[in-house]
């Protein structure tokens, strides 16, 4: 396992008080049933450096790695599902330029998502092809030495908030594979031509906006492509291997809060004339959550140290984010069982993260797709027949 | 072969509750998950149309039907998508306890409101420091000259807000013994002292009104005990066999309808190159595994229904059923979810609400953990 550093110990440390001090019960449960966003926390957690602590100095970040990054979500997360997940995805989709991008666009986008002040969108998957981008409908034709993108996505998280969005889109419709065609642009929200609407309400996390979005001919200018043209899957590919480790890492932390609202509650908790947690059925439980957690623990770090070390890749990321959301919905599901009835009321915080893994196990792929990665990744391709 | 012998009576009652469900409640049921409420009116209508307690005898207004008519409606019901209109918790779980235990003259009074919708009935049993552990009941009832005074408070309970009528388990605080100082009674609302708390805020079951109950020294007639003083405790005990086997009902009857529409879902959706998701091998698998589990639990329900039906013992048998049918349900409607991908994650999708709302079956009526304790001591392990 790895043994983090005295630094690393320090944000740890930065986050968890920041989160007691900053996530009130009451505005959790507020904001989950209003949908509203924690802006003021949001602001405050920027402030002190805990968005894209990933992001290099130049860019107002902290300079650190993807390991110091999972410690923030961590810690966030434990401290309220809700606000750590919402909070550590104000930038999502931001790596692509961090990653990908030139130095103006760096320059451009990446200091006002870091310092709080605008959100990202990430607009990969289109309408009826539920995880799947390898055939784009949107399309991105040059005019006139611009862009022109048309076409519409769904599930754009932060897709009401966000400041720009990291769309991906075909340029070349002949390419072979497909895939070769797609290239990835910057678009501001507001660009003429955007429409914006709220994809609906959610099982949980409804503070963080979820938009679909219709390119009608929105013009951007050539600058705003990322990278090289004919990129955008593989970038994609390797931003997702990124963000699911992220997402593994809030699982993790998912898992470790209500693991320890559970635990206080079994200690507190008296029935039959003593704390449920002598009954051995309930210790056992305690016992499978934290095997469960030490699982999870060990495969986010040890993935964003990979990562960190420049060997990262799909399956590793796949892993880990199948691994510890798996973790995650056990390890939740028996919080609320412990709690009983309370496990049940709004109130007693652990079903909202119940609720909140249940998205994670979703989002960013379900562990069918991540087995495929795995699967081709350790077995690769088989020819049928003789 | 069926297990269950559904006669053309049976067949002509679920075509007309079909019908009452699509007509007057389908159309609402949004709006009250909405509104955290059902109007009031939707109780009364149920009664007319002669869907509540249609098991109570025809002297008291009741059809005097078979175990299987409850089964019907609670099958019926579970594709409401709606909890606050509940006739099985009224017609099943609750007035048992009047027609079981009630006196001639409690039934008469009551008996003809619980089937026609004036009447609307809770059970309240748990409390704030007595869920799992009900003999740590705090809640008291002091009986003296010809008068009980009921004092104490109850929480969870299910139609609380709506309920014009508690069966309520309180305790005899000279007994210190809470297996022979548990008695039941029937407190109508207001009682003066009788007082409805907050509708509780939660997971799943909005419509549902789930509340607290609150007892400041209210003063009933002695009349309103059920059964003899002291035999609470073994009346809550022999009505439990019936309201966990409703439990089970309503995990078979909600799984069976999650596996049916995820099987619709994945053979009418395709990934970006038009393959269907049923057409994927791991899919495939995950919903034969699922349908087979419905299957196995279908089965198991629909003989324990007609054990029920003869009358047999199936306590054993029930407490199984129970976890055993609520964690299957658990586990297809979350599974179902992670298949469908992110529609799984939006509420415009009706098992979203399914799965929020099955959550609560595998703690209420005594949670999965308990119904193990209770097989284990009845096999005397």
């Amino acid at each position: 396992m790895i043994e983090f550093n005295k630094s690393q110990k320090q944000i740890q440390k930065a986050v968890r008080s920041f989160a007691k001090g900053e996530f009130e019960k009451e505005r959790v449960l507020e904001l989950d049933r209003t949908g509203e966003y924690p802006s003021a926390i949001h602001a405050k957690a920027a402030e002190l450096g805990f968005i894209g602590i990933h992001f290099p100095e130049t860019y107002s970040g902290g300079g650190l790695g993807f390991v110091e990054q999972a410690l923030v979500a961590e810690e966030l997360c434990a401290a309220d599902s809700s606000f750590g997940i919402t909070l550590t995805m104000a930038g999502y989709g931001a790596e692509c330029i961090l990653r990908f991008g030139s130095d103006e666009q760096k320059e451009a986008f990446l200091p006002g998502v870091v310092e709080g002040r605008t959100h990202c969108g990430a607009a990969f998957t289109e309408p009826g092809n539920g995880y799947d981008i390898t055939k784009l409908s949107a399309v991105a034709v040059m005019k006139n030495g611009n862009y022109v993108i048309t076409g519409r996505k769904t599930g754009v998280v932060n897709g009401l908030n966000a400041g720009f969005y990291i769309v991906l889109c075909q340029t070349d419709l002949m390419a072979q594979p497909f895939t070769s065609g797609s290239s990835l642009f910057i678009v501001e929200a507001d660009r003429k031509g955007l429409v914006i609407e709220n994809a609906g309400e959610r099982l949980s996390l409804n503070m963080m906006s979820t938009a679909n979005i219709i390119f009608d001919q929105v013009e951007i200018p050539a600058a705003n492509l990322i990278g090289e043209a004919g990129k955008g899957y593989d970038y994609v590919q390797k931003f997702l291997a990124e963000s699911r480790l992220l997402a593994a890492a809030q699982a993790l932390g998912v898992a470790r809060g209500a693991y320890e609202r559970a635990m206080f509650h079994i200690k507190n908790r008296e029935q039959f004339n003593r704390p449920i947690g002598v009954f051995q059925a309930v210790r056992h439980k305690i016992a499978d959550m934290a095997a469960q957690i030490a699982v999870a623990r060990l495969v986010t770090y040890d993935s964003a140290q990979v990562f960190d070390n420049g060997a990262g890749d799909a399956a590793t990321a796949s892993i880990a984010k199948m691994v510890a959301c798996k973790a995650a919905m056990a390890v939740t599901d028996e919080a609320v069982q412990l709690l009983g009835g309370y496990g049940y009321m709004r109130e007693y915080e652990v079903e909202h993260f119940y609720r909140d893994a249940k998205m994670l196990e979703i989002r960013d792929g379900n562990q069918y797709l991540h087995k495929d990665i795995i699967a081709d990744a350790e077995i690769g391709k088989l020819k049928a027949g003789k | 072969m069926n297990i269950l012998n559904y006669t053309d009576e049976h067949q002509a009652f679920r075509k007309r509750l079909r019908e009452f469900i699509s007509t007057y409640v389908v159309p609402q049921a949004k709006h009250w998950e909405k509104d955290h409420f059902i109007p009031r009116d939707m109780w009364r209508k149920m009664g007319e149309e002669g869907f509540l307690c249609t098991n109570v005898a025809r002297e008291y207004g009741g059809m005097g039907g078979d175990f299987i008519y409850s089964s019907i409606v609670c099958e019926e019901m579970a594709a409401s998508m709606q909890t606050g209109l509940a006739p099985t918790l009224h017609s099943d779980v609750v007035v048992p306890y009047i027609t079981e235990y009630g006196s001639d003259a409690q039934k008469k009074k009551y008996l003809p409101g619980c089937v026609s919708g004036e009447i609307v009935t809770a059970i309240a049993m748990t409390e704030p420091d007595a869920g799992s552990d009900l003999t740590s009941m705090r809640t008291t009832a002091v009986e003296e000259d010809g008068y009980v005074t009921i004092s104490g408070s109850k929480t969870f309970i299910s139609s609380g807000i709506h309920s014009d009528l508690a069966v309520v388990a309180a305790r005899n605080p000279d007994i210190a013994d809470p297996y022979m100082g548990m008695s039941i009674y029937l407190l109508e609302a207001g009682t003066p002292g009788f007082e409805k708390g907050k509708k509780l805020d939660k997971m799943g079951w909005n419509s549902q009104d789930t509340a607290e109950l609150f007892f400041n020294n209210c003063r009933i007639p002695i009349e309103n005990r059920l059964g003899d003083k002291g035999m609470g405790f073994l009346m809550l005990m022999g009505k439990l066999q019936q309201e966990r086997l409703c439990c089970a009902m309503g995990a078979v009857y909600g799984a069976e309808m999650c596996v049916n529409g995820l099987m619709d879902y994945c053979k009418k959706t395709s990934d970006a190159s038009d393959k269907p998701l049923s057409k994927f091998q791991a899919i495939q698998f995950a919903l034969v595994e699922m349908a087979t589990e419905v299957k196995i639990g279908r089965t198991f329900l629909d003989k324990l229904i007609a054990d029920h039906m003869e009358g047999l013992d199936v306590k054993v048998e029930t407490s199984m059923a129970k976890f055993w049918t609520t964690d299957m349900a658990n586990r297809v409607l979350g599974k179902s979810l992670e298949i469908m991908g992110e529609f799984g994650s939006y509420e415009a999708n009706p098992l979203v609400q399914g799965w929020r709302d099955m959550r609560v079956t595998s703690i209420f009526a005594g949670t999965n953990e308990i119904m193990k304790y209770i097989v284990s001591k009845l096999m005397r392990l």
